[in-house]
């Protein structure tokens, strides 16, 4: 019967719309309720360090030139000893899209994704945070990672005692 | 000399009181679709301004009233700006006539609880609701929009064809009461509301009254398919505001008619009769909000056909079979 159908789906939506008027809303009242983000959520940026406490960013540009909307500089500077580190180093959060391909391309995991969403502001220039505002005193996700551990030979460690190295052959003695 | 002033005195502050009533009532209205909608969907709605959000209304009001009010550059201004007017104070003129209780004595005095009883208080009503279609086309017209027009255009059809239907609908009940005044028709459904007896005549009052008030199965006006505000595209701030209360007074007014017509007016047992007729008229109010949470929108030929091709004709067939009876019933 079409009619009966007809007229069936026309009075079953009105006990459906009854019977969820009177369940209970599924709203987050935001201000006053928080849910937590997982971990790998990805909103704000961090610069972590690694587990001797130095700063991780070594200033390699990759994240700057991995981001499609152009919001991260930096300007590389050398230490004494030979480490490189970000003189200044600006994010700017107006522009981000939270997309995380910088922290993808970071050789050195200094740059993360962190669950911090809470960054909103009227004036856009509030939202330029510098190197200040971004390092943290932790190491992130991987807190036992050490870029110098695996490479930047040469300041880290001697040749061939990095973590993934062996030993440097003598080439002179291996003379057949 | 005194008498004359005491029934001047009753009038005005009657008057105050239905005025601000009906007003508040819009207000609150609006509020009470927000959440009930909300809830419906199963979110809150407004609850942020005040408590529950009961000021939500006062918020939305100086919103409305500090924002930039716009003319368009070619708008006919005159009709530009009363138009809004029109539309919501012929929705306020036509309450003059609903009966919301049995007279009432004081101070000597017998106050009748209806602004005016006129005996020919359905063609009254009847009337007015068709000039509120020239709140809609001029305010559609005078905007000088192509978008607003064709709005308007479609508001017009839409409010004409469900008056043929609504009139129809009415004529029934005129016949079971043997009279044009709303008092009398309260008074003849002292023993069992219409609704019961004409129960056909009931729906298609029902859902032309939900046309006549641009509810949502039937919100062509609104917008079909240009995805703007319809016949009020070119209007903002207070304007815009009156538009939108406007058809909230209309809401109350023509749910109160259908309380009048066929839910029994103020009749009903226990309660005193105000409050019998403000729950009835909120009932049906309820019932519309509830529609809108349900139903989707018609298309505009689908909408047509079902005034004049469905709406219409079941209408007459009723009106006819009514008068059989009635004669039947009498000979």
């Amino acid at each position: 019967m079409n009619l009966w159908r007809d007229i069936r789906g026309t009075i079953e939506p009105f006990w459906v719309t009854l019977r969820n008027m009177l369940r209970k809303p599924v709203t987050i009242q935001y201000p006053e309720e928080k849910r937590t983000p997982y971990p790998r959520y990805r909103a704000r940026m961090v610069l972590t360090r690694d587990p001797g406490g130095e700063e991780r960013c070594v200033a390699c540009y990759l994240c700057s030139a991995a981001c499609p909307v152009d919001c991260i500089s930096m300007q590389a500077a050398e230490r004494e000893d030979g480490r490189r580190y970000a003189a200044w180093f600006r994010i700017n959060f107006s522009r981000c899209i939270f997309c995380g391909l910088c922290a993808e391309a970071c050789p050195t995991l200094a740059i993360q994704m962190s669950p911090d969403y809470e960054i909103c502001n009227r004036d856009p220039l509030k939202l330029v945070w510098e190197k200040e505002d971004l390092l943290i005193a932790d190491g992130g996700k991987d807190k036992e990672y050490s870029f110098y551990a695996h490479a930047g030979i040469g300041v880290g460690q001697p040749r061939g005692a990095g973590a993934e190295e062996s030993p440097v052959a003598d080439i002179k003695s291996n003379l057949p | 000399m005194t008498p004359l002033l005491v029934t001047l005195v009753l009038i005005l502050v009657k008057l105050a009181l239905v005025f601000g009533v009906i007003l508040t009532m819009a207000a609150y209205i609006v509020l009470a679709e927000r959440k009930l909608l909300g809830r419906m969907q199963l979110r809150y709605g407004p609850n942020r301004v005040g408590p529950f959000g009961l000021m939500q209304p006062l918020a939305d009001l100086i919103k409305m009233l500090t924002k930039e009010d716009v003319c368009p550059a070619h708008a006919d201004k005159w009709l530009f700006m009363i138009s809004p007017g029109l539309a919501a104070v012929t929705a306020l003129l036509a309450f003059a006539v609903v009966p919301f209780g049995p007279p009432l004595t004081l101070f000597g005095q017998t106050v009748p609880m209806v602004v005016c009883d006129l005996n020919v208080g359905v063609l009254y009503f009847l009337g007015l609701s068709s000039l509120a279609v020239y709140g809609i086309a001029l305010g559609g017209w005078a905007s000088n929009s192509k978008y607003a027009l064709l709005g308007a255009i479609r508001g017009l059809a839409q409010l004409i064809s469900y008056e043929l239907s609504m009139g129809l609908a009415v004529v029934p009940v005129i016949l079971a009461s043997r009279s044009f005044s709303l008092t009398d028709i309260v008074n003849a459904q002292a023993s069992y509301p219409f609704a019961v007896t004409h129960p056909l005549a009931f729906l298609i009052f029902l859902v032309s009254v939900a046309a006549e008030s641009k509810r949502i199965p039937f919100d062509i006006p609104e917008a079909e398919n240009e995805l703007v505000a319809g016949f009020h595209t070119e209007y903002s701030g207070m304007r815009f505001g009156l538009f939108f209360v406007g058809e909230y007074i209309n809401m109350i007014i023509l749910g109160s008619m259908t309380t009048v017509f066929f839910l029994g007016g103020w009749h009903g047992p226990l309660l005193p009769p105000v409050l019998w007729f403000l729950l009835k008229v909120m009932a049906v109010c309820f019932v519309f909000i509830w529609v809108r949470g349900t139903m989707p929108r018609l298309r505009y030929d689908q909408l047509m056909h079902f005034g004049w091709k469905f709406l219409v004709p079941v209408a007459l067939v009723n009106v006819v079979i009514t008068g059989a009876v009635m004669l039947w019933l009498k000979g």
